[in-house]
Parts: C-alpha cells; sequence; structure tokens
C-alpha cells in the first residue's frame, strides 16, 4: 500500500489518480499508523508553507516523516517542506535537506509555470529519462542547489528540481502532471 | 529552458464541446475527456475547459465530468465558466482540476480572487479576461462577453495580480472567432504590465499566429479551440514550426 500523507487543502486527489493509473493502491491519510506502515509514502505539497507546517506539526506528522525509512517521495511544496528554512512564512522546516528555499527574484514572470528541462540527473529516478523530456512545474519559491540535488533546473537561475537524502526523494516538479513523463519518474519511485 | 505552452481549450456544454464563433452559433465538437485524451496524445501542454452550461441543476454534470477528467488525463488542466463563488471554486477544485478560472464574479467581487489563492494558492487562480476595442479603448466585458463594464483592461490585470491572481487568461472578443490572429497590442500591453503568466487567446487561424504571438509579446502561452478541434492546425505540426522559428516548445 502506497500512502499519500493528507493535508488541510488542495488537490492532492491527482497524486492518487495517478498512482492508480500506474496499477498501485494508495490512500490518502493523516493516520500515523498507515503512513508509518506503508511501503511507500509520497509527501505531495499544497498551499502555503507555514500553514502546511503548523497542520503537520499539529498532528504529529512532522517527527513521523522524518523517522520514516522506507521510500518517500516528497512534491512540490512536499520538497520545500523537507528543507531546513523556507522564506515563505517565515517557516523553520523539517531539515532533511541541507538546503533553503527562497522566493525567485522578479526579474522574470513568477511563479514559475510551465514545462521546463532538467541538466545533471543522477538517480534512478529518472531511469528511461531523455534528454528532451520536460517536466511541468508551478511555483514561486526554489530550494537552492545543494550536495544532494539530483536534478537541477534553470528558471531565473539554477535551482533544484529534484534531490535525494538515503530514503527521502523529493520533485519540485509534479509527475502526477507531467504527462507519460511523469508516469516514468512516478513508476520509478514505486518500484524502487 | 520554460516551454511556451500551446493550451487547447474545450468549451463545455452538458458535458459534450461546442465552440462559438464570436460567442454565438454553436457547433458540437464531441465528447469532452475523449477529446481531451487525444490532444494529450498529440502533446497539448494544459488543457481549459470552460463549461457554458446555464443551469444550476446542469452543473453537477460539470462536477462529474471534472472528477472524470482528473481520472484520466495526466496534465493540468483548467475549469472555468459560471464559477460565482469560493465554494464553487472549492468544489470544482475538489473534484480534481489543477486551476479555476474566474471572470464575472471576479469583476463583481475582486476579492474572490484573494478568497481562492489564500485557501488554495494563487497557482490555482487564473484570472479570465474577455476584452473588446470600444472605440481605441480596450475595455473588460462580462456575462459571457455581452456585458461592457468600466474597467480598462491593463488596470484590471494589474488590480487582479495584486489581489492573487496566478495567471492570466486573456481573450480578444475583437479577433475571437475571425482567425486573424491574436490581438498582439494588447496581449503584449497586458504581459508587460504584469510579472504573472498570461495566456493569449481568440483569433488564432494559422500556425504563424502562434509564432507572432510568442515573438511581438511576452506571453506564456496561446489558447484555442475550434482550430484544434477541426483538425485544421495539427498540435504536433504546431510545435515542429515553432520549434523551426526558434521558439521553445515541447516536442
Amino acid at each position: 500500500m502506497i500512502a499519500i500523507i493528507k493535508y488541510n487543502a488542495g488537490n492532492i486527489t491527482s497524486v492518487k489518480n495517478a498512482v492508480e493509473r500506474l496499477g498501485f493502491e494508495c490512500i490518502i491519510t493523516d493516520n500515523p499508523d498507515e503512513i508509518m506502515c506503508a511501503e511507500k509514502v509520497i509527501f505531495p505539497g499544497v498551499g502555503e508553507a507555514s500553514s502546511a507546517m503548523k497542520y503537520l506539526h499539529e498532528r504529529g506528522l512532522d517527527a513521523i516523516i522524518k523517522s520514516l525509512r522506507q521510500p518517500v517521495l516528497g512534491i512540490c511544496l512536499g520538497l520545500q517542506l523537507m528543507c531546513r528554512y523556507s522564506e515563505e512564512g517565515n517557516t523553520e522546516c523539517l531539515e532533511i535537506f541541507d538546503t533553503d528555499v527562497k522566493l525567485f527574484p522578479s526579474t522574470d514572470i513568477v511563479p514559475h509555470i510551465g514545462w521546463n528541462n532538467l541538466y545533471n540527473i543522477k538517480s534512478p529516478l529518472f531511469d528511461n529519462l531523455k534528454v528532451d523530456d520536460t517536466v511541468y512545474f508551478v511555483h514561486s519559491y526554489y530550494a537552492e542547489i545543494c550536495s544532494q540535488t539530483i536534478a537541477g533546473c534553470d528558471y531565473i537561475l539554477p535551482f533544484s528540481a529534484a534531490m535525494q537524502q538515503n530514503n527521502f526523494f523529493a520533485t519540485q516538479f509534479h509527475p502526477e502532471k507531467s504527462g507519460s513523463v511523469g508516469e516514468n519518474i512516478l513508476n520509478n519511485f514505486l518500484i524502487l | 529552458m520554460l516551454k511556451k505552452r500551446i493550451i487547447p481549450c474545450l468549451d463545455i456544454k452538458d458535458g459534450r464541446t461546442v465552440k462559438g464563433v464570436n460567442f454565438v452559433g454553436l457547433r458540437d465538437a464531441g465528447d469532452a475527456v475523449e477529446l481531451a485524451k487525444r490532444y494529450v496524445q498529440e502533446g497539448a501542454d494544459e488543457l481549459v475547459f470552460l463549461d457554458i452550461t446555464a443551469t444550476v441543476e446542469k452543473r453537477k454534470t460539470l462536477t462529474e465530468l471534472v472528477h472524470r477528467i482528473a481520472k484520466e488525463i495526466n496534465i493540468p488542466f483548467t475549469v472555468g465558466g459560471g464559477i460565482n463563488s469560493v465554494e464553487d471554486a472549492r468544489t470544482i477544485i475538489k473534484a480534481g482540476a489543477d486551476k479555476v478560472s474566474i471572470n464575472t464574479a471576479a469583476v463583481n467581487h475582486p476579492e474572490i480572487i484573494s478568497e481562492i489563492a489564500a485557501e488554495f494558492g494563487s497557482q490555482c487562480v487564473v484570472l479570465a479576461i474577455d476584452t473588446n476595442l470600444d472605440n481605441g479603448e480596450w475595455i473588460v466585458y462580462i456575462h459571457g462577453g455581452r456585458t461592457p463594464t468600466l474597467l480598462q483592461t491593463v488596470d484590471w490585470a494589474k488590480e487582479s495580480e495584486r489581489l492573487g491572481a496566478g495567471e492570466i487568461l486573456l481573450t480578444s472578443m475583437s479577433n475571437d472567432g475571425t482567425k486573424n490572429g491574436f490581438a498582439i497590442d494588447i496581449t503584449e500591453a497586458v504581459s508587460a504590465a504584469v510579472n504573472i503568466p498570461v495566456i493569449a487567446s481568440g483569433g488564432a487561424g494559422t500556425m504563424q499566429h502562434f509564432a507572432d504571438v510568442f515573438q511581438q509579446t511576452k506571453a506564456s502561452a496561446a489558447l484555442a479551440a475550434s482550430i484544434f478541434h477541426f483538425g485544421e492546425i495539427p498540435i504536433p505540426q504546431l510545435k515542429q514550426f515553432l520549434n523551426e522559428k526558434d521558439i521553445p516548445v515541447r516536442i
């Protein structure tokens, strides 16, 4: 069973739909036991950083996420919350990744919305990815490049499109919304 | 490099797609989910579903349709048309839409932009503007293009950005259905005035029209309907054409 961590708002059923299209069973839950027992955990991101962290903290989910030993995939805000600190709402985050999250400078359109390329990919998450493949982003904040970066992307400046620390994976883009390329990446995670 | 997006728009009435020319005279263009899947296969970057169903009870059909689309479609999609309240937006987003587009309700109650953005994030809020060139001025229209307002298009675009809109879908009524090309001047004026993505809409008739709007304005995306529905411009061919003109697209 795949557990998708439930949040207070937003469209996380799209992650569930994508997982089910790939033939895996999953549940959306904020029940600590269900999360801890799951084979894999997806930590999607919706909404705003400080209210999301508050929601997680009130349910004790912040400590549970950090303690997980099975493969975990953070998506979008999920990636950002797995970093040290986010400028959004001046938020102390989960400190799984050794980097901070900042607001894009307004020298170009913000948010970064649309399909963009990845580079310097290094992870089984990206098996079968082709050079010109693109994935779908929508975000105004970005995680800086760090030693845990497993894919970079350029928009206004270089940032972490994906990161990994042991069993913790995360993507700034939305694999569940990135067509067949995203399905491949999601499938790579689900068969880890 | 960030790609320019090509977005087919599916006008929905009672769960099926239709397309009006100059907002009147509807033609049936088929089943929404089947058409949507075809576009995904062809390389559409996003989809917009615009519900033009009038009656409240038939709106339920829309929610069911959004649910079906979300199950089957693996790219982002926006749903608009008749979203009058935060509650309407919530229903559509919970059914699986990535974004909602709001138009008349935002003009009448601008705070709806901030309210939806606060609950679901700015990226969920597409502010749709229908604009018409009246005596040399681009004026905002509401009620599906039937009612002029006192709002200047560029002013309203800037105000909506301030209120928390994540994108602007700018439709030129003067161009819509003409197949004479996008309204370059107002698209450029709006996209230069705001720092959020602008989706150009209305008037696409040839592949060159798409190249024009991307080369002559800061538009992030271009939207069209009937030329895609009736196969006049296949999306793969359009993208190849733009690619050859060094316009970044997802192939």
